[in-house]
Order: C-alpha cells, then structure tokens, then sequence
C-alpha cells in the first residue's frame, strides 16, 4: 500500500476559517483522523462479522450446556425411588424385541435422569414414573425421513434434471422460481393440509386406520425437502459446463442420454450435497412432523402408525416443562442431538462434497 | 446412430423429468387452491381486524397479525443491519480465500442448516434464561438494597423492632411508593405464613431473594425476535452478498481513483447501487420470519391474548402459532374450520406475496447484470 507515506507526513495544513458544509468538513479531515475512521469502520464492520460465527458458538455451547447434567450427571448417588422392582416399572408396559436387558429403572420427576436411561425403547416422561427411552423416537425419526427422501430425492432430481436440460429456456426462466415459491410456504400451512388433506387423500388410498402416520408426516416433509434438492441440484447442473454436454451430442448420444450418462454424472458431487442438506431439513423440520405425524411412539417399522420425531417432541414438550428438571434436560439432550446431526450434515457437504465440486457451484441460493 | 429415434427408454428417459416437474407444480396449486376455496369465503374486515372470540370459533384474528407484524419489525431491524455488514465485510474486505472468511462462510451455512427448532431451544437457553435472567437478577439486587435500607428507615417497620407482620412491611411499602415496589410487594404477599406471620428483616430480605419478579428473564417479543433474527440473517447474507457482486469493479475502482476511501466508496458507491439486493434479502427475511413458528414456540408465543403487546417484554399472538393452535389444540376442531382455513388463507398470502415481491426484484437485479 502506497500510503504507509502518509503516515510519517504531517498533518494537512488546519483549516484558517470555520468550514461551513459538512461536506467541507468531511474534506479538511487530516490523513490521519480519515484513516483512523477508516481503521475503526473496518474493525467494526469486521466484529459484525463474526455474529455468525459467535451464534453457532453460542448455540453450541448453550444447548449443551442445559442438557449437560445428563452428560456429566453419571457418577451421582442413585435416586432414592431407583429400586427395580419388576412389575413396577414403566418399561414393562412394552418391552419387545429384548433391546433393553433388565428393567427400566423407576423414577420420579426430580430424579437425575443419566445417559444410560435414555437407550430404552420406552418414551414416556409425563406418566407416574418417567421414563425417557429416546428408541421410539429414533425410530419414527428414521421412518419419515425415510419417506421424505423416498419421494422428494427422485422429484426433485428430475425436475431439476427437466429445468436445466430439457425445458426450453423461456420456461426454464419462470419454472425455477416458481419450484423454489414451494420453500416459502410456512411449515405450519403444510403440516395443516397434511393434516386436513394428505391424511385423507393416503387414507383413501391405502385405507390405513391411523389417520396420522409415517407416510403422511413423510409426505409433509417431502414438500419442505424438494425445494432444497431441486435447488442445489440445478445449480449444480448448470455448473457442468456446456462443452460436456455438447461433445456427448457431437459423439453421436441423444439429448437423454447425454443428460444421465454425461451430466447428471457430472453434477454427482452437487446431488449428494443436495440430498444431505434435504436429509438434515427432513431430520429437523418441527412444525409439519408435530401436525402430521400423530406423535404416537411405537416401536415398529411400520410406516402406518403413528411416530413422533426429534423435532416434534422438543416443540410438542417443551413448552409444559419445568425449567431444569430432568424432562427439560433429555429434550435439550434431543437438541444437540438435532443440532450435531446438522452439523455435521454441513460440514461433509462443505468440506468433502464442495472440494469435489465444479467450481462455480454454491450451495443454498 | 439415429439417437432420434423413439425407443420406450427415451420415452421415459425424457418423460419422468417432466411428469416430476409437473407433479411438484402441481403440489402448489393444489395446496394454494385447497385453501383458497373454503378459506377466501371465510375472510372479511371482521375476521382481519377483531379478536377471537368463543374459543377461537368466532370473531377474527388481529391480534395475531399485530404480534407478527411487530415481531417482524423488530426481528428485520435486528438482521438486516448484521446481515448485511456481514456481506459487505466479505465481499469488500475479506481476502477470499482467508481462513477467517471461510470460517464466516461455514458459519453462515452451518446457521442456515440448523433445525428451526434448536433455535427456539437456544432462545430459551440464551435469551432468557441467561441474557434476560442475568438482567432481571441485577435489577432485583440493586432494588432490594434500596429496599434493606427503606425498611430500617425511622419510619419503617424495622426501625425499632427487630420483629413486623408482613401486614405492616405491606402497608410501609405500599405508602411508600406503592408503584415502585410493586415488584416486591408482589413477592411479599406470597410469605408462608400470609400477611398475620412475623418475620425479621433477613427473613423478609431473604424471602425477596429467592422470589425473584421476572420481567426479562421470561419468554417475551424481544427474545423471539432476537431468535428469528438469527435464523433469517443467512438470508440476507446471502441476498447482499449476491447484489454486492453485481457492481462492477470499475465503479469501485473509479471511486478510489477519485480520491474516495474504502469506506466511502462502499457507502456512497457500492450499497446504493446494491440496494435491490437488500430489498430482496430483508423481504426474503420477513417471509421467512413470519411463517416461522418453531423458534417462537417457547421464546414468547402466546396462545391467546385479551391485549396486544406493549412491551418488548409481553407475550404475543402470532399467525403462525394461531393457526396451529387452532388446528390441533382447539375444544372444537370441527368449528373452528373456518377460521383455521382463513388464517391460513392470510399466512399464505402474506408469505407468497413477500416471495414473489423479491422473487420480481431479483429477477431485475440479474437482469442489470448483464446491461
């Protein structure tokens, strides 16, 4: 930088009369004092810049921090109602498939909840005594992210794949736009026409007794999920640059199979990325699971019960939990579950998927 | 050689991607219409501009447009400036490829992937019962040692008798400035015992302690706010960045040339031909904050209120939760159909406006990018 001069020069000559404009003023500023604006603008600009940093410091470390007695908790005397009596127990209630060896342990609602009493496949933290087996929810987890995927993974891809090759451009102009109005609907309206539609639609369908289930919560989810793999898909495939496709055309290929063999190929790393981002949006999504899911807790894979996931229960509980109690702990344990899951989800696509990535690709916009 | 040639694979090899586009063009039409027909004939002056009455049956929903609209306000003052200082830092001051600057990009991505509903858990971790807990403890301190020194005054209870009925520490409070310890006497009136028990000063000092009056340290606008604003600033980072890029180099440069500083070009160059761009973001910002509602869950939503807010402190109704409230926590479901489809009807319509204003705006931001 050429001016590291100035600041051994100086002072500019001070001004002989008062300056009359604020614009004068701004001009008879000396070197040093523009500079020192300069410095002190850009290190407040800089600071601003770090809120983002700070926030998922701050996430981290504050949801984490409510759930810690869980994680450090573990070496505390036993609670005076922790006698195993079998017959007692709440887990007795349901204990297929031997997943837990021995009994549930009887609480009460103070009783310190420790790490291992959450690997039951028991969910039920309001009853008499509480028992907060976290299996059921990872179960009904699993099940409508599954079905989220199942169905807005090949949607989203061809469509994706139909906006950036096939579509005439004048369409393709209006077309991404309007695909994307579909992330701007509020969670809550979708999971309310799950609830008021889907649900009838599937029962019409499948003729399921339970009107809420898997399948409808895996339909919601998907209408939040196709967005973000249509997106990041089609940028990813405009990306692929245009000689690809032209060289496969020149060879003598179709446009179709110039489209799967050559470009989608091409595109792989930006779909992976878009499939992981939507599996982290479906994992995480509240309001659509809390409406449509039915929140029941089952331990089955049947996709037509009721399930409830990570998201629903936290938004479903929280609000009737007293503050530091045990109950109030595992569900800030269920959100750095969440918030792990979504980190990590971030990280491989930006630190592997990106690296493999065409250059000008980049994800979310 | 002939790849013109229709063969059943090419038949749905160029097929399905259509079928799947028109299915999830189909999806919006269906969910917008679906709403519209029962939920447009519902709509009126009435429904938009009076409260809900008769277990959320009758009558309409302004309170819960009042809530969103102010909880958007303050959430947009809150991000926009951040999102926005945070793009301009990255397009005009980072070296692109520093760690830092890929730190804040990370960061940026990571905020934008985070559950909505960790969010509303960190809100009510952070905010409240930290940040606002934290004020409301220093507040109380410093008002209970006025309150030790009122209460030993010549005048008081205490000032002779080591031993007062809380009736009289009640009544000295009350006549002293009955609005300023409202707080306390408050705190006071919950003493076992009741107003007939007697208790030493420590006792009663003691008693005010663990009663803490919460004011900020309870969920409220301000926290929910500051919670979405945090959810929606990637938003506008990524909206400001976008328009940040499309001034050209040469205006830039012609300012520095000009004798300009950074900062000047940036202010006085840069942001003003960039100003699309952070339309779009905040309006990108408030339709998302407005059809949020799992961050707003236990950081200030209230079911229903017979008031609006008026304070950063209150509570507040919001579309949004209203609408779940109505849908899933209603004595009458069935009768309160009606007003479920219409305040959806004016979430939606809210929502879908705001988008198509930015999805307009930023379609002729790009188009000035290639003029």
């Amino acid at each position: 930088m050429s001016d590291q001069h100035a600041e051994n020069r100086s002072p500019e000559a001070p001004a002989s009369r008062a300056p009359a404009t604020k614009e004068e003023r701004r001009l008879l500023l000396t070197t040093k004092q523009r500079r020192l604006g300069e410095r002190l603008a850009e290190l407040g600009i800089f600071s601003v810049a770090t809120v983002s940093i700070l926030a998922i410091f701050l996430i981290f470390v504050f949801v984490f921090r409510e759930s810690a007695p869980i994680f450090f908790g573990s070496d505390e005397p036993t609670p005076v109602a922790d006698t195993t009596r079998a017959g007692d127990t709440a887990a007795t209630i349901a204990t297929p498939e031997g997943i837990d060896r021995g009994d549930y342990p009887t609480l009460d609602h103070d009783a310190p909840v420790k790490l291992s009493y959450l690997w039951y496949d028991v969910w039920q933290p309001n009853s008499d005594h509480p028992a907060y087996g976290i299996f059921p929810i990872i179960i009904g987890t699993l099940k409508t992210t599954f079905v989220a995927l199942a169905i807005a993974t090949p949607l989203g891809i061809l469509a994706a794949l139909y906006t950036a090759f096939f579509a005439p451009l004048w369409v393709r102009e209006y077309l991404k736009p309007i695909i994307e109005l579909l992330a701007a609907f509020p969670s809550v309206v979708v999971g309310f026409f799950c609830l008021m539609t889907v649900a009838s639609v599937v029962q019409a369908v499948f003729g399921n007794s339970i009107r809420l289930n898997a399948v409808v919560g895996g339909i919601g989810l998907s209408i939040a999920v196709i967005p973000i793999i249509f997106t990041i898909t089609d940028d990813a495939l405009r990306a692929v640059p245009r000689s690809l496709r032209e060289a496969a055309l020149a060879l003598g290929a179709s446009e179709w199979q110039a489209a799967y063999q050559v470009m989608l190929p091409a595109a792989t790393p930006g779909i992976v990325a878009a499939v992981l981002l939507g599996l982290g949006r479906a994992f995480g999504e509240t309001m659509i699971a809390l409406m449509a899911t039915g929140n029941g807790q089952v331990m089955s894979w049947d996709l037509f019960v009721s399930v409830r996931t990570f998201a629903a229960t936290i938004g479903a509980e929280m609000g009737e939990v007293v503050t530091g109690s045990p109950h109030y702990q595992v569900l800030f344990f269920l959100g750095v579950l969440l918030f792990t899951f979504s980190f990590v989800i971030n990280f491989v696509t930006e630190f592997y998927v990106k690296k493999r990535l065409i250059k000008r690709f980049r994800g979310g916009e | 050689m002939t790849g013109k040639k229709r063969s059943p694979l090419a038949f749905f090899a160029t097929g399905l991607p259509l079928a799947a586009t028109i299915i999830i063009v189909l999806m919006i039409v269906i969910i917008v219409v679906d709403f519209a027909i029962i939920g447009v004939p519902n709509l009126g002056l009435e429904f938009l501009t009076e409260y809900p009455r008769n277990n959320n049956t009758e009558g309409g929903i302004f309170p819960a447009i009042f809530g969103t609209l102010l909880l958007v306000i303050i959430m947009t003052l809150v991000a926009v400036p951040i999102g926005t200082i945070t793009a301009i830092y990255l397009t005009e001051y980072a070296r692109q490829n520093s760690w830092f600057a890929r730190t804040i990009r990370f960061a940026v991505n990571t905020l934008a992937g985070v559950p909505s509903i960790v969010f509303g858990l960190f809100g009510a971790g952070f905010f409240i019962q930290t940040v606002g807990a934290g004020i409301d403890e220093a507040r109380w301190e410093s008002k209970l040692e006025v309150a030790e020194v009122a209460l030993s005054e010549p005048s008081a209870p205490f000032a002779t008798l080591k031993q007062a009925t809380i009736a009289d520490v009640l009544k000295f409070l009350e006549s002293d400035d009955a609005v300023y310890w409202n707080e306390a006497i408050n705190a006071i009136e919950t003493y076992p015992g009741g107003e007939t028990a007697t208790a030493s000063i420590d006792q009663v000092m003691t008693h005010l302690r663990a009663n803490p009056e919460l004011n900020w340290g309870k969920p409220g606008l301000i926290w929910a706010a500051l919670t979405l604003a945090l959810l929606t600033m990637p938003v506008v980072i990524v909206s400001v960045e976008e328009a940040l890029r499309t001034v050209p180099r040469d205006i830039r440069e012609a300012s520095l040339a000009l004798g300009a500083t950074k900062l000047e070009t940036i202010i006085r160059v840069v942001l003003p031909n960039s100003i699309t761009g952070m339309l779009t973001g905040s309006i990108l910002a408030v339709s998302r904050g407005a059809g949020e509602v799992a961050p707003i869950l236990f950081t200030g939503v209230l079911n229903s209120a017979r008031e609006l807010p008026t304070a950063v402190t209150d509570q507040f109704m919001h579309l949004g939760y209203h609408l779940y409230v109505l849908a899933t926590q209603s004595p009458n479901v069935e009768a309160a159909r009606p007003m479920q489809y219409a305040t959806t009807v004016v979430l939606l319509a809210l929502t879908l406006a705001l988008n198509i204003t930015a999805i307009m705006l930023r379609s002729r931001l790009r188009k000035k990018q290639f003029t």
